[in-house]
């Protein structure tokens, strides 16, 4: 929005790479190597990128902790199953012993290898669930946030550098977009897909799949990139060292490969945790709407779903993946502003 | 002034139409989407969809059928709805309209009044244990999904703590009329009041903070402070005043989205049926007309806000006023 201020460019370009590479050996750091040490220093980060660390290989490991720790199929009902707790039989669903003692109540917590957090409604253990639906939901939140940023970079670029009709035609596009509430256009579009799939030419892909939720969540956050993008493309443009290399004859895809997009490029890396962020929320919102990922699939959205209907009787399995929803995010987000302060102070996400 | 105006109204219809535009290509024109199977049900006879196809119009050109509904829409304003044939759309979501408005606005009163509180407390305090522990608090409102904190909210007033009397006042799920009962509409709205306004106070008080600290390194401050003003009048007539431009954008975002259906989530947690659950209902069951009349009231609200803040900006900025 009001990114299309006056702003400095954070490369020095369109100088002769030699004596670029002079310069950068006198003063001894390039941009990057500033930045990490800006970063290196800020001990917040360091620690948020820990937890996420921690948080990243702890998904990865949800096959091993299935087969050999809860040694249950976290994908496959339990109705009738039983455990072992204390030399007793404990079965995993309940007679209900509240209310009229209709139904049945899922185990709650054991605080032991197996149902470690207890079970679902439909008798799958929730802590292997809950590890195989982070690695969903970090998965989904990536690649969605690396779609979010290619097409954004390309759109605001192109918005940018080519003016004229080209970013009368992408400004508008992205204004349309901007004024459709998110929530409601990654609804539309997961309501349409979802339940049918889609076939573009000879891909067709199933309605199932977990490329639906990267591709729409991926699409919905463009023009808050792009928006920002595009400024900053108008604003390098106009820039001293750019309109000096126009000057010098240096054609222009050469400009804006080694002119413009290095200085976008730090505008893309302050978004990267901040998107993520932005789409594992996304994410868990749209699975718990059950328009997200499907079953039998996991995410951390579609337990905080399954444990609605248990909420007042079983609350940890809604409680357990919001507490990681909210940690992956927290630290994402404290990343993020590290990661700008580092690199780019000016940015702002919206 | 009337070129503005005019070129307001025109902007207004553009992203109008764009919009319905957006949503009738999603539903008519993404590759393996028929409308006809979908209101026909699953493994419904060929014939059935033929007839349905048919019924409903879906067999004309797409620009026809789009006049079609945009006519009956907005000119002699009886769509009906195709889920439940013979129920007309505009009511419906007059009749959401209210819900969605004493949600929202409750919580814009909130949200304004606790981000700017958690800004400028944080500014003051600045680099102190205060202004972390605030800032980190904030940095928890804007990371948690507003759904999950509403659950959340819901089991400690609903279930846990509900027999307490911390809780005990706590109406059961669902929307009271502000007119019969206003005691009852408060009550029954404190909570989600809450739970929307967490994350935007999270957001407001991060970006306030962030403003007014950039605020304060720049010379009119410093010449006010060199004028011996004191630090308060310092804060609220010079800092505060630049520092809200941006908030003052944000909010006319925020509340046209959030107005237009975009707290579905907390409609949904909490029982009330508003524009967003209406919407997404809509969305749920294909209800073409029904979605189309609740974007277009969405985007309505959009683009009016739009247009109120650039208002506000002139009333605020003087910078503005002059260019």
């Amino acid at each position: 929005m009001a990114d299309t201020s006056t702003s400095s460019p954070a490369v020095p370009g369109g100088i002769a790479a030699g004596e670029r590479a002079s310069r950068r050996a006198r003063r001894g750091q390039s941009p990057w190597v500033r930045a990490w040490l800006i970063l290196r220093r800020d001990r917040a980060a360091i620690l948020a990128a820990i937890v996420l660390v921690i948080i990243v290989v702890a998904s990865l490991l949800a096959p091993l902790y299935a087969a050999h720790v809860s040694r249950t199929d976290p994908f496959r009902s339990n109705l009738s199953g039983s455990i072992t707790i204390d030399g007793q039989s404990v079965a995993i669903m309940q007679s209900s012993t509240q209310g009229l003692g209709l139904g049945v109540v899922p185990i709650g917590p054991t605080w032991r290898a197996q149902y470690l957090l207890g079970a679902d409604a439909q008798g799958r253990d929730v802590a292997a669930r809950l590890l195989y639906g982070g690695r969903n939901s970090l998965l989904i939140a990536g690649a969605s946030t690396l779609i979010c940023l290619v097409l954004a970079a390309l759109v605001g670029t192109c918005a940018g550098f080519f003016g004229g009709a080209t970013d009368m035609v992408l400004s508008r596009l992205l204004d349309v977009l901007w004024a459709f509430p998110v929530y409601l256009l990654a609804i539309s579009l997961s309501i349409v897909l979802i339940s049918q799939g889609i076939t573009i030419g000879p891909v067709e892909i199933k309605s199932g799949s977990l490329l639906l939720p990267i591709g729409i969540i991926g699409i919905i956050y463009v023009p808050y990139i792009a928006r920002p993008v595009r400024g900053r493309v108008l604003a390098l443009r106009g820039s001293e060292f750019v309109l000096a290399a126009r000057g010098l004859g240096i054609p222009r895809w050469r400009i804006l490969r080694k002119d413009i997009l290095p200085n976008v490029a730090t505008t893309l890396i302050v978004y990267i945790p901040l998107m993520m962020a932005l789409n594992i929320v996304t994410e868990s919102a749209l699975s718990f709407l059950s328009i997200g990922v499907q079953a039998p699939d996991a995410s951390w959205g579609t337990i905080m779903q399954d444990g609605q209907t248990l909420l007042y009787t079983r609350p940890v399995v809604a409680l357990a993946p919001g507490l990681a929803v909210v940690a992956t995010v927290l630290a994402l987000n404290v990343l993020g502003d590290g990661v700008r302060d580092a690199l780019d102070p000016r940015t702002k996400l919206r | 002034m009337l070129t503005a105006i005019i070129q307001r109204l025109a902007q207004m219809v553009f992203v109008m139409f764009g919009i319905s535009a957006l949503v009738f290509l999603i539903f008519f024109a993404t590759p393996g989407a028929d409308p006809a199977a979908r209101i026909a049900g699953r493994n419904a006879a060929q014939e059935t969809v033929e007839a349905i196809r048919h019924d409903f119009g879906f067999d004309r050109p797409l620009p026809v059928q789009y006049g079609i509904m945009m006519k009956r829409l907005f000119i002699s304003r009886d769509l009906t709805s195709f889920v439940n044939r013979g129920l007309q759309v505009v009511p419906q979501v007059l009749a959401a309209a209210p819900i969605t408005l004493s949600l929202v606005c409750g919580a814009a009163v909130l949200w304004v009044v606790g981000g700017i509180a958690v800004g400028v407390l944080a500014a003051l305090t600045r680099d102190t244990i205060i202004d972390k522990a605030l800032m980190m608090l904030a940095l928890i409102g804007v990371s948690m999904p507003v759904f999950w904190f509403g659950e959340m909210m819901n089991l400690v007033s609903q279930s846990r703590f509900h027999d307490t009397w911390l809780f005990s006042w706590v109406p059961g799920l669902g929307y009271k009329s502000l007119w019969t009962d206003p005691w009852g509409w408060f009550k029954t709205l404190v909570i989600p009041w809450f739970t929307l306004a967490a994350l935007y106070i999270g957001i407001y008080g991060r970006v306030l903070r962030a403003n007014l600290v950039e605020a304060y390194q720049e010379d009119f401050i410093r010449t006010a402070r060199a004028k011996g003003l004191s630090p308060a009048r310092v804060m609220v007539r010079h800092a505060l005043r630049v520092s809200l431009i941006p908030f003052v954008t944000m909010f006319g975002l925020d509340f046209g989205v959030l107005v237009g259906g975009a707290a579905l989530l907390t409609e949904v947690v909490f029982g009330l049926n508003g524009v967003g659950r209406l919407t997404y209902q809509a969305l749920l069951s294909l209800d073409l007309p029904m979605i189309l009349a609740t974007v277009m009231y969405a985007s309505f609200f959009v683009v009016v806000t739009n247009a109120l803040v650039d208002m506000l900006y002139v009333l605020i900025d003087p910078r503005v006023r002059k260019s």
